[in-house]
């Protein structure tokens, strides 16, 4: 055994970017929401750096309304995490791929078995949003068994003493939650997003993206003056809903653009 | 008879560090809301041990709540059913039910912690009400989320909630019950913890609060260990509560779950058993109990009684059935409506629809407990069910 683990597969490609001078964008797409393999192509091919696919869950307590109307929409339709992940490896893109569900639907089959399983769909990470740092030994040693990234969550209340501890704890990258509340597209980027962003840049090499509340391009760039890189979810959701694939893949062409900006 | 050792009260002892009775617990919430659960806990414990805190709760409980509550010996409906069969009275509290006694301590909490707000979840709007009050009386603001169906089957209770000064919010996201209001006031104190409190309705959530709750509710085991002495000499043979999330149960059962000789009976709804029927899994903050389908979907519970339409457990209660100290059947709405029924002919005493499930399991139990004492924890009155029962009951009264 190596003293220092390698990083996994995303977080190795997120730094390269980083560190090249790339602002990194990672779009949400709900799994299972109809269209959502042409919307992750869509996205690979308009400049995402990887995608989080949403496994849908009854009770999706860090979700605002778009989110919860999108999972809700895909289990009416039948979808499981299996069905999902099945489709996984055929979807054919060049860029890694994370998963973002609630921890009962790990907890039900087991970490172990549900780390294989995104191991042999060949999703490289994480995100379990109501898994926080104290519940998360048991699936972060089958993750990290299993080859799976975990990326936490670190929040805006957290006080100085936890965010070391998170990020220590952290694979792929930082996943710095841009205000108090729920997913959902707000009129203006929160304060406490940058703010955040700000204390984890001093504190951590691993990528820093800001999720929750970015909300178009004029936002993620403003997000990215600080962080390394946004998540987008709501917005991005909300497109593929509302007009399609297509549209998804027009949105993360705008919002690359607009953060490549200098 | 009862040991008078000094053994250890270990069954009432807090949770472990990490929040867990046993597996079951712990706090399983977004980072965003584990300083606030931190901060809580802290301010709990403080609190707790405070003889100031304790002597203004008791305060309130005794001149504005009415407690102690009395105990009323059913001497009609015991004689039918060859048991002795004493209810100890949570109906008669002000508002009418026993969620009155977790409200006045979160409120309390709430105030000495600095928040101005409360948010609130209610099934069939006894929480919302009581939460409600409290904020009236204490200068708190309160925002209540309930489930579309539930605001369409308790409509007196969302009135009395608006009276009372609070905003009510109807959740149609889910299910439209409980667990989604639940779901729905977690999501508002995500983005509002900090001058909010949550003031969650049952043992239920993240650590602290079943430890948190169980201790708030614990004056009414610990009324009815002293009252039932008082009234027949000794312990009761049965105490038999309804539990949902469980807080009524676990109140009573407080009092009594270090007296190995009394049985612990926690009545569930045959469509919402989630100790009779699910497996642990993890939802609201805890790891409990819960029915949920071969995936991990959480299951919608069906009931005739909105406060028992929870999936869920209460996680203490959890582990009082994994080590065999209380056990959990459970009850059809057919046997409810008749056990709401009977107690209202048989003693003048129209108890809430979640109550009558005591009453039912308690008639179907009867012929097993022949001569014994059962005591039942009577959480709430009736009032609120009647429109209900006055449509099922159409053309057979």
């Amino acid at each position: 055994m190596t003293a220092v683990a390698a990083f996994g597969r995303l977080e190795t490609e997120l730094r390269a970017k980083r560190d090249a001078g790339r602002k990194l964008l990672v779009p949400y797409i709900t799994g299972g929401y109809p269209g959502w393999q042409a919307a992750i192509r869509a996205c690979a091919a308009n400049g995402a750096d990887a995608v989080e696919i949403g496994i849908p869950f009854s009770d999706p307590v860090m979700d605002g309304p778009v989110i919860q109307q999108a999972s809700q929409f895909a289990l009416e339709q039948g979808v499981t995490p299996t069905s999902i992940l099945d489709e996984v490896p055929g979807l054919d893109v060049d860029i890694p791929l994370a998963v973002m569900t609630y921890y009962n639907l790990v907890h039900h089959p087991g970490p172990t078995r549900f780390a294989d399983q995104l191991k042999r769909a060949g999703i490289s990470a994480a995100i379990l949003p109501d898994l926080p740092l104290e519940e998360s030994g048991p699936w972060c040693e089958a993750a990290d068994a299993a080859g799976i990234e975990t990326i936490m969550l670190a929040a805006p209340t957290a006080p100085d003493e936890r965010l070391p501890r998170v990020t220590a704890r952290c694979r792929g990258f930082v996943y710095s939650v841009g205000l108090l509340g729920v997913t959902g597209e707000r009129e203006s980027l929160a304060a406490t997003a940058t703010a955040l962003a700000a204390r984890l840049k001093r504190i951590t090499d691993t990528p820093v993206l800001v999720g929750v509340g970015v909300s178009n391009a004029e936002q993620a760039y403003q997000a990215t003056r600080v962080a390394d890189g946004v998540i987008q979810g709501a917005s991005v959701v909300r497109r593929l809903m509302d007009s399609g694939p297509d549209a998804v893949g027009e949105y993360v062409a705008e919002v690359r653009a607009a953060i490549d900006a200098p | 008879m009862t040991a008078l050792d000094d053994t250890p009260a270990t069954l009432t002892a807090p949770p472990d560090a990490t929040g867990r009775f046993g597996e079951f617990g712990g706090r399983f919430v977004p980072e965003t809301l584990v300083p606030a659960c931190q901060e809580l806990e802290a301010a709990f414990d403080e609190a707790w041990v405070d003889p100031g805190f304790r002597a203004e709760l008791t305060r309130v409980h005794t001149q504005y709540s009415g407690r102690p509550s009395i105990m009323t010996e059913c001497h009609n409906l015991g004689a039918q059913l060859g048991i002795r069969l004493i209810l100890k009275r949570e109906d008669l509290n002000h508002t009418g039910s026993h969620k009155i006694n977790n409200v006045i301590g979160q409120a309390l909490l709430a105030k000495r912690m600095g928040k101005k707000r409360i948010v609130a979840d209610t099934g069939a709007g006894q929480h919302g009400v009581a939460s409600a009050t409290a904020a009236a009386l204490m200068g708190l603001e309160c925002k209540v989320y309930m489930g579309a169906v539930d605001v369409a089957r308790q409509e007196l209770n969302v009135f009395r909630m608006k009276l009372l000064g609070a905003e009510v919010e109807a959740v149609h996201s889910g299910s439209r019950t409980l667990k989604d209001a639940v779901n729905e006031a977690m999501r508002h104190w995500v983005a509002n913890v900090a001058d909010t409190h949550f003031c969650l309705g049952s043992v239920v959530g993240p650590h602290p609060y079943p430890y948190m709750v169980r201790q708030f509710q614990s004056v009414i085991g610990d009324e009815a260990h002293r009252q039932i002495a008082e009234m027949t000499g000794g312990l009761p043979d049965v105490v038999v509560a309804c539990v949902g999330g469980g807080s009524n149960a676990m109140g009573i059962f407080s009092g009594f779950v270090d007296e190995s000789s009394t049985r612990l009976v926690g009545v569930e709804p045959a469509g919402g058993a989630a100790i009779g029927r699910g497996v642990p899994g993890v939802v609201h903050g805890m790891r409990s109990n819960l029915m949920q389908d071969e995936v991990g979907q959480v299951e919608e519970a069906v009931s005739i009684s909105a406060g028992l339409d929870y999936p869920g457990v209460g996680p203490e209660h959890s582990y009082l059935a994994s080590i065999g100290r209380a056990e959990y059947p459970s009850v059809t709405d057919d046997e409810v409506v008749e056990g709401f029924q009977l107690l209202s002919q048989t003693e003048g005493i129209i108890p809430a629809l979640e109550c009558a499930h005591g009453v039912a399991w308690i008639k179907r139990e009867a012929p097993k407990m022949q001569g014994q004492t059962v005591l039942m924890n009577l959480s709430g009155r009736g009032d609120k069910d009647v429109a209900q029962m006055m449509d099922i009951l159409a053309g057979r009264l």
